[in-house]
């Protein structure tokens, strides 16, 4: 067993703690960096990427069947629903190779194994139990990140009942499924399995489904979704698996009533819960609340020297802000001038479902309830060039302005890629710049970030395509 | 060639100035150093000479027209033999300077003497004049309606960039500009009722005197020494008596001149300064200002209000020279013809209502000044020395002060001072 001494070490080596350990090695502190799993996170192995993968495979399916519609004629239009696996697998493996690369080739010392803090700025890396190594550092970023969450009742099996780890990893195609939770897992999901032709029903115990974003992108997603064949249940809580051998029988509780629905499998997507245990944060005065780590702006816990970042800490849990909490915590610890706190407000969020959605900053009744007095924009996609050359005409972009100071307060895009867009208005929003000028910005034509201007415009009255 | 008359810059403060008046017309010949033009500035009416010999071909900016950003294109002169058709292009091309401010030399038309810059910043303003101020789109509009001025912001953002949480923090109504421009604009600090909204609802008769510079430059500067300088006041009586007896004699025995009490308040005020340093200061954010020369703004009030020219090292002039040179500013200031650097700049003021039989007031700190003092009337008063009422000669003056620079004991160790100069006038004298 060896001893080290680091200047920074990270435990967990997911989007913030990978990111956080080079930033740090950049910045001229000798960084080490513990993973027991796979360099990456759940993000890269088991979230974002692998996901993507497969939700561009029922992309392509959608696409294949909607042929017609373009000109072209296919027939006997089939898949092989292993290789569409094994491709989202390759492409895990091949991006945690590069952060292996990334690591090396920034001197970064990754431990295999179980970090656990012994205090004093001491860890303890285990494998298996057995003690790999002794690390003291002056500083110890806690990047461990979130597991699926389990309710009562619902306990994935790994056979009939799902997380995203099975889910993504099927070994044959289910040909009937019920997703519990509407949020962006359970909707990718959800969405992934509709277009590959399963027959998918979800169930939200909220009134309706995407329930963070703004309620025109939740009504509008519904419509889609179900004119699609999903079928969606609102204000409903599953309250019962029967589990034959090889099909659920599900009980959900709709208005006092049961709706028994039987499926082949079962995707719990009820949210996140944080991996702040067996980190020995009792031998710390780190505050934990709801098992998230308690910190303060720059990413620091009550005891010194012992910060966190990531979806083990508070939300919104994605990775992008998991990444940019690692940056301004190692750029605090070195001190670096013009550190800035996160924003909350411009952390943009992404969902994959098709069509896809996309937003940043308030919605319309957030806004409202802070008492901001808004001018809002919508323009549909039906108004656009490009879109419409597309054959992707479905969809909407809104923008929430604050009329006293034309502060963009929000947007809420919904269709054909517009998570490549909204970043749009997350650097107007991180610049401050106002509804003068994001309509003195010229866009291009023709391009989907059109439909941007246009809802800028909108909001003021001055619409052209409308 | 044709040659570009751009707006000068008069001072270093000035962004925009008003075309007061064509003195040539167009088609008239000029000579270097003839008079073209007249400006008015937000504190002075200024000259502005030709440089460059040929014809006034083009009026391009009308008299009349207020606002005009320094470096407008606001004529063309064509030299000898050239016609009109050449002006377009010459519009075009970037074209040396060609008009200066009177009585200045020539390089002070386009850049800010280094002097005065530093004599000269905004209250609250470390940042250079002129310099660029780099704020969010969202947080110069916020900055314009709540009337903030930005370069009294200090910037938290990226590089020192003013954002939107930096004015959560900034007094309201420190702008140097109202929020829109023109007459339409609210008043200048729109906190409290609108006077004229007022007047139309209660059918109360008035008529609207237009802000001209001047009083807008009062208005704001006031409104934020008011705001933004916390004040006291300490207030004296100085016996007069020997000092009327000493400027008697030295008028009567003079030719040419005549000594006022005032020219004695101002050598005293500098003077005292000279002799207690510590009361000659400002205040900024990094440090205080802590003057090695005592300038003595004297206030002058003028038919379009109020102004203050300089007498520059006072301590170290003779009551003559401060007599004399007191008369000329006067009465410049009284016609508007006084220079930038004339009434810019000033380490202290004095502001003297005694002719007026006023018998104390309070000024408002002039910024970035430290201290103004207030001159009341000389007057018989009864006073009680040794136990008997006597008549003597009392001036009451009141010193009002930024405490943020200079503390109780420091103001009242500086009025003593001059209060003992007031009184022992011999001092003034050598």
């Amino acid at each position: 067993m060896s001893e080290q001494q680091f200047d920074v070490l990270v435990i967990g080596g997911g989007p913030g703690g990978y990111v956080a350990a080079i930033r740090a090695s950049q910045l001229g502190m000798k960084t080490a960096l513990v993973e027991r799993e796979n360099l990456g996170g759940i993000c890269l192995n088991w979230g974002c990427i692998p996901t993507k993968a497969l939700l561009r495979c029922s992309e392509i399916n959608h696409l294949l069947h909607n042929l017609d519609a373009y000109g072209f004629k296919a027939d006997n239009i089939s898949f092989d629903f292993k290789k569409i696996v094994d491709r989202s697998r390759k492409v895990a493996a091949q991006l945690s190779g590069c952060i292996k690369h990334l690591m090396n080739k920034n001197n970064v010392t990754v431990f295999d194994g179980h970090g656990k803090l012994l205090g004093k700025g001491k860890v303890a890396v285990t494998k298996d139990d057995k003690p790999v190594a002794e690390i003291k550092a002056q500083h110890i970023i806690i990047a461990t990140g979130a597991r699926a969450r389990v309710l009562p009742g619902l306990e994935p099996d790994q056979k009939l009942v799902w997380t995203y780890r099975e889910a993504m990893t099927p070994t044959e195609m289910p040909k009937s499924l019920l997703v519990v939770g509407s949020g962006a897992i359970g909707i990718e999901f959800a969405s992934f399995y509709l277009n590959m032709g399963a027959k998918v029903t979800v169930v939200e115990v909220m009134d309706r489904v995407l329930p963070v974003e703004d309620v025109d992108i939740s009504t509008f997603a519904r419509k889609s979704f179900e004119k699609q064949g999903m079928k969606i249940i609102t204000s409903a809580k599953v309250v019962k698996l029967n589990k034959g051998t090889n099909d659920v029988e599900v009980e959900v509780e709709v208005a006092g009533k049961i709706e028994k629905i039987k499926v082949d499998r079962v995707i719990s997507a009820v949210g996140i819960t944080a991996n702040s245990e067996d980190l020995g944060l009792e031998n710390t005065k780190v505050k934990v609340d709801r098992n998230h780590i308690v910190v303060n702006q720059w990413l620091q816990t009550d005891e010194p020297g012992v910060y966190a970042i990531g979806d083990v800490v508070s939300g919104p849990w994605l990775a992008h802000k998991a990444s940019h909490e690692g940056v301004i915590c190692v750029e605090k610890i070195k001190n670096l001038p013009d550190v800035h706190p996160m924003k909350v407000e411009n952390i943009p969020g992404c969902t994959y479902c098709m069509p896809q959605v996309a937003s940043v900053g308030l919605t319309e009744a957030k806004a409202k309830e802070k008492g901001y007095n808004v001018k809002v924009g919508k323009f549909p996609f039906i108004g656009n060039g490009k879109a419409i050359a597309m054959g992707e005409v479905e969809g909407f972009v809104k923008t929430v302005f604050d009329a006293k100071t034309g502060e963009l307060l929000g947007a809420h895009m919904i269709g054909a890629e517009v998570t490549e867009m909204i970043q749009g208005y997350g650097i107007a929003k991180t610049l401050e710049t106002t509804e003068i000028d994001l309509m003195h910005t010229i866009f291009p034509h023709p391009t989907l970030s059109e439909m941007m201007h246009e809802s800028v415009l909108d909001a003021y009255g001055k619409v052209i395509h409308m | 060639m044709p040659h570009n008359v751009l707006m000068p810059a008069l001072s270093p403060t000035m962004t925009e100035g008003k075309l007061a008046k064509w003195v040539k017309k167009e088609g008239d010949k000029v000579k270097p150093g003839m008079v073209i033009a007249e400006i008015e500035t937000d504190k002075a009416t200024m000259e502005v000479e030709a440089v460059d010999e040929g014809t006034l071909a083009k009026i391009l900016v009308p008299a009349g027209t207020e606002g005009v950003a320094v470096n407008t294109l606001i004529a063309v002169l064509l030299e000898e033999g050239e016609d009109a058709s050449s002006i377009a292009k010459s519009a075009d091309a970037p074209a040396p300077k060609t008009v200066t401010p009177a009585n200045q030399p020539k390089a002070d038309a386009t850049k800010p003497a280094p002097t005065m810059a530093v004599v000269q910043p905004a209250a609250a303003a470390p940042k250079a004049e002129g310099s660029r101020i780099f704020a969010s789109p969202l947080a110069k509009r916020i900055a314009k309606d709540k009337g903030i001025d930005l370069a009294s912001v200090k910037g938290s953002g990226p590089h020192g960039r003013i954002v939107k949480s930096d004015l959560e923090k900034a007094p309201a109504g420190t702008a140097t500009k109202p929020a829109t421009a023109g007459a339409k604009a609210p008043m200048m600090h729109a906190t409290g009722p609108d006077a004229k909204a007022l007047a139309d609802a209660y059918g109360i008769p008035y008529k609207l005197v237009p802000n001209n510079g001047v009083r807008k430059v009062i208005a704001r500067r006031l409104t934020e020494s008011k705001q933004t300088i916390p004040h006291f006041y300490l207030t004296v009586d100085c016996e007069l008596d020997t000092l009327l007896e000493v400027r008697k004699q030295l008028n009567d025995s003079a030719s040419g001149y005549k000594i006022s009490v005032n020219d004695f308040v101002i050598k005293a005020t500098g003077l005292a300064l000279e002799k207690y340093p510590a009361a000659n200061v400002s205040w900024t954010d990094e440090a205080i200002v802590q003057y090695e020369r005592a300038d003595v703004s004297v206030a002058v009030a003028t038919p379009n209000g109020l102004i203050t020219p300089i007498i520059t090292d006072a301590a170290k002039k003779s009551l003559k020279e401060i007599s004399s040179q007191m008369k000329d500013l006067g009465i410049r200031a009284k016609e508007g013809k006084l220079k930038p650097t004339e009434f810019q700049g000033g380490t202290i003021s004095v502001s003297n209502l005694g002719m007026f039989g006023i018998r104390e007031f309070a000024a408002i700190v002039n910024p970035p000044q430290g201290a103004i003092l207030a001159i009341g009337a000389g007057e018989q008063r009864a006073v009680v020395k040794d136990g008997q009422v006597k008549v003597a000669t009392i001036m009451t003056v009141t010193m009002s002060t930024d405490h943020r620079c200079i503390d109780g004991a420091v103001g009242a160790e500086y009025l003593q001072v001059f209060k003992k100069l007031i009184e022992s006038p011999m001092s003034l004298i050598l």
